[in-house]
């Protein structure tokens, strides 16, 4: 080919084609063979230095020794110790303390809400909105009392209340009436409530007891709210026929808060309750 | 084709030729050795290059216990003597800058690029590297005799000197710069202990290398093929600028003079070449405005020296627009429309950055309406919103701060027995709860307006509103 070019002094590489397609030599500019070479060059030494050569299931573990995992736990590291002021004072306080000290509060809500996502909100909801058969934490009434101590022990022992089935004993007129009392706010007001032993748990004023965690029926909040299609009359009606964990009633309403005592740290414990309370509803 | 055509093709040609002849463009195969001398327009230089004193010396001020003018970046706190300034109030920087270019453009068309000539900082400190040079190796012929010199000890000796001042002006324009983001003895402390920070040391690295390289190599040719800004001031120049012009019609045909006179028929340029021998970009102002003319006015010096020592009038090279050159009367500025519509930018920025800085809020109120959930319904019926309160406090002291808030009828706030202590400088937030009697409740949404009140030292009361909803249920 390049002894019989025929298109001499063009600077042609000598490769010609059809006659007159030929390919000239136009070398990349130098600056762009440099960069070119030391991208190279930086390849090489950079799989030397970090992990990146494939040798069978392995690959070189690189000068520097960095590896991801090392890189996630110095992280993690670093925000410990960020940390470590607070939740060394978490760790010699109550619960109740750090509740006191807005600091420190405010540290555990911000740094709690994990926490509460992972371990609470599956039922309670998120921020304490409550969910279908689940109580609203964020509001101002408690079945165990809402103090700073009563949600720790609710937290860390679990809740499971009990109410009769009284399907059994009342008749459904009867039900009817104290239900209508109950959402007028007014249970004294029905003299079924006394005769028939609603009082013995519920109390004379019909305002519950923190002890048995029987629920406030003077107020304008139910613990099991209506499903689809009912009224809250239905709902007061169906609690008082099947009652609450009655184990003889297979409708029974089922409500239990599981004991988080053996599967969170006290330190944990401790904050929940914080940020339980800070929901609104503390007392 | 008639001969009177192709005559006139020729010439044409012609003409095109003799302009390739002089249009030589110096792409830094030569070294620009500018010749100085003295005289009114280097005079104003010095003064001019002397403003870049402040540069150097402003983060030495102080204000109270700081710094008096500091952009601190890792706290985002921007000290302007006594007024500091949030990112939050970021905007006015952009009015800033919009006052600055436009002042550029009216600078422009006004005299052409007088940043480039007298203030730009390549130009003062190529002119500061230069003045260097000419102390330490002599006059432009001594300089070029000396760079073709074989490498012997003095040779070696002078360009040590010369590096090493040069590398340490650049080092020096390092820190200045850096002084502004950290505190100045700070980081002098660090630099004497060894102990400067990642942030500080690149650019304190970066400044020293770009300063001794653009400053002591590239020179001209930065403002020939780097600098945007000398190619868009290019278009801001118009007939009516006044700018550096050499006065053909007095000066044409150039020629030499001999015998110590000028010859017959020729005009008031002598052809000494001296306006090339002192243009630090290399240029020849003798054909007319050119882009490698930064405006430096060094020429008019030059010319005038050389004017005065053979008898002429002086002002051959002279700041002049090409409007009254060619004899026209220059239209007076109020004419321009150029003029007013600058001005009226420079003035509505100025006014944009004066309400900015009159409206600082001392303290700022922001609202956060909690959305999960949206509302609470409470025992007693009423429902209760929660809303998380952050107060930005911008003074230099602790605030002490009250809130209120005002909405529908029978509100009930909670979560504010306490007054919120807002730190100077940062975020301070709180939770706080509002109650409302569903019998109060007019809507699915109701406006409600929080209050945040402080007193500071002085006793001045500082307020900050803003406005929120209080959620209910349908």
């Amino acid at each position: 080919m390049a002894d019989n070019n025929p298109f001499p002094g063009e600077n042609n590489t000598g490769h010609v084609w059809d006659d007159n397609l030929r390919e000239l030599a136009n070398p990349p500019p130098r600056w762009w063979m440099i960069a070119f070479w030391a991208s190279i060059a930086w390849f090489v030494i950079y799989g030397f230095i970090y992990p990146m050569y494939p040798i069978g299931n392995e690959s070189t573990k690189g000068l520097a020794g960095w590896t991801q995992m090392k890189e996630y736990h110095e992280s993690m590291a670093e925000i410990e110790t960020i940390r470590a002021p607070n939740e060394d004072k978490i760790a010699k306080m109550s619960a109740a303390q750090i509740l006191e000290d807005e600091g420190l509060a405010s540290y555990v809500v911000a740094s709690s809400k994990v926490l509460f996502g992972d371990n609470c909100a599956a039922c309670h909801g998120v921020g304490g909105m409550g969910g279908p058969g689940f109580p609203v934490i964020a509001d101002d009434d408690w079945l165990f009392g809402g103090a700073i101590a009563d949600i720790k022990t609710s937290i860390a022992n679990g809740r499971k209340g009990v109410m009769t089935a009284h399907g059994k004993i009342l008749s459904d007129p009867e039900i009817d009436k104290l239900a209508k009392a109950i959402i007028a706010g007014k249970p004294t007001s029905e003299p079924l409530y006394m005769t028939k032993g609603c009082v013995a748990c519920h109390g004379p004023d019909g305002k519950g007891m923190k002890i048995l965690g029987s629920a406030n029926l003077t107020d304008s909040i139910y613990r099991f709210v209506p499903g689809e299609g009912q009224t809250q009359l239905d709902s007061v009606k169906y609690t008082i026929k099947h009652g609450v964990n009655d184990a003889s009633d297979p409708m029974t309403r089922e409500a239990v808060m599981p004991a988080f005592g053996d599967r969170l740290s006290e330190d944990d414990i401790k904050k929940l309750a914080v940020y339980v309370h800070k929901l609104g509803g503390g007392q | 084709m008639s001969d009177t055509q192709q005559s006139k093709q020729d010439a044409a040609i012609a003409d095109l030729y003799a302009e390739a002849e002089h249009w030589h463009i110096n792409t830094g195969d030569e070294t620009i050795h500018a010749k100085r001398i003295p005289g009114r327009w280097r005079t104003y230089k010095w003064i001019a290059n002397s403003v870049w004193l402040l540069f150097f010396l402003g983060p030495f001020l102080r204000w109270g216990d700081r710094q008096a003018v500091l952009f601190d970046i890792p706290n985002r706190q921007f000290h302007i003597f006594g007024v500091t300034i949030l990112p939050q109030d970021f905007w006015m920087l952009s009015l800033l800058l919009l006052f600055f270019a436009i002042l550029l453009a009216v600078g422009t068309a006004l005299a052409g690029r007088v940043y480039c000539g007298f203030f730009c900082f390549q130009t003062v400190w190529t002119d500061v590297y230069t003045w260097i040079e000419e102390w330490l190796e002599g006059n432009p012929q001594k300089r070029r005799k000396l760079e073709k010199a074989p490498w012997d000890a003095t040779k070696i000796r002078i360009k040590a000197i010369k590096h090493f001042l040069w590398i340490v002006i650049g080092f020096l324009t390092g820190v200045a710069f850096v002084s502004w983001f950290v505190d100045v003895f700070d980081l002098w402390a660090a630099i004497f202990s060894l102990t400067l920070s990642g942030a500080s040391l690149v650019f304190v690295a970066m400044f020293t290398a770009g300063t001794y390289v653009l400053a002591g190599f590239l020179r001209e040719q930065t403002c020939f093929w780097l600098c945007p800004y000398a190619r868009i001031q290019g278009v801001m120049v118009d007939k009516t600028t006044a700018v550096p012009t050499y006065d053909f019609h007095r000066g044409e045909p150039r020629g030499r003079m001999a015998k110590g006179k000028k010859q017959e028929g020729k005009g008031d340029c002598v052809d000494c070449a001296q306006c090339v021998a002192v243009c630090p970009t290399g240029v020849d102002i003798r054909h007319g405005q050119q882009e490698g003319c930064i405006m430096c006015a060094l020429c008019i010096d030059a010319c005038d020296t050389v004017m005065l020592k053979v008898g002429l009038p002086t002002g051959l090279i002279r700041y002049e627009s090409l409007d009254q050159l060619n004899g026209m009367e220059n239209r007076p500025m109020y004419a321009r429309p150029r003029v007013w519509v600058y001005s009226a930018i420079l003035l509505l920025a100025l006014m944009g950055i004066g309400y900015g800085l009159s409206t600082l809020d001392a303290i700022e109120i922001k609202v956060l309406h909690s959305r999960a959930p949206l509302y609470v319904m409470q025992s007693d019926g009423s429902i209760q919103n929660k809303y998380t309160i952050k107060i930005l406090n911008k003074m230099t002291e602790d605030l002490s701060t009250t809130i209120t808030a005002s909405g529908p009828k029978g509100l009930i706030l909670t979560g504010t027995e306490e007054p919120i202590e807002a730190v100077h400088g940062q975020v301070s937030a709180r939770t706080v709860f509002v109650k409302v009697p569903k019998a109060h409740l007019e809507g699915e949404n109701m406006p409600i307006t929080f209050t945040a009140t402080a007193i500071n030292d002085e006793g001045e009361t500082l307020v900050s509103e803003r406005e929120s909803v209080f959620i209910g249920p349908k």
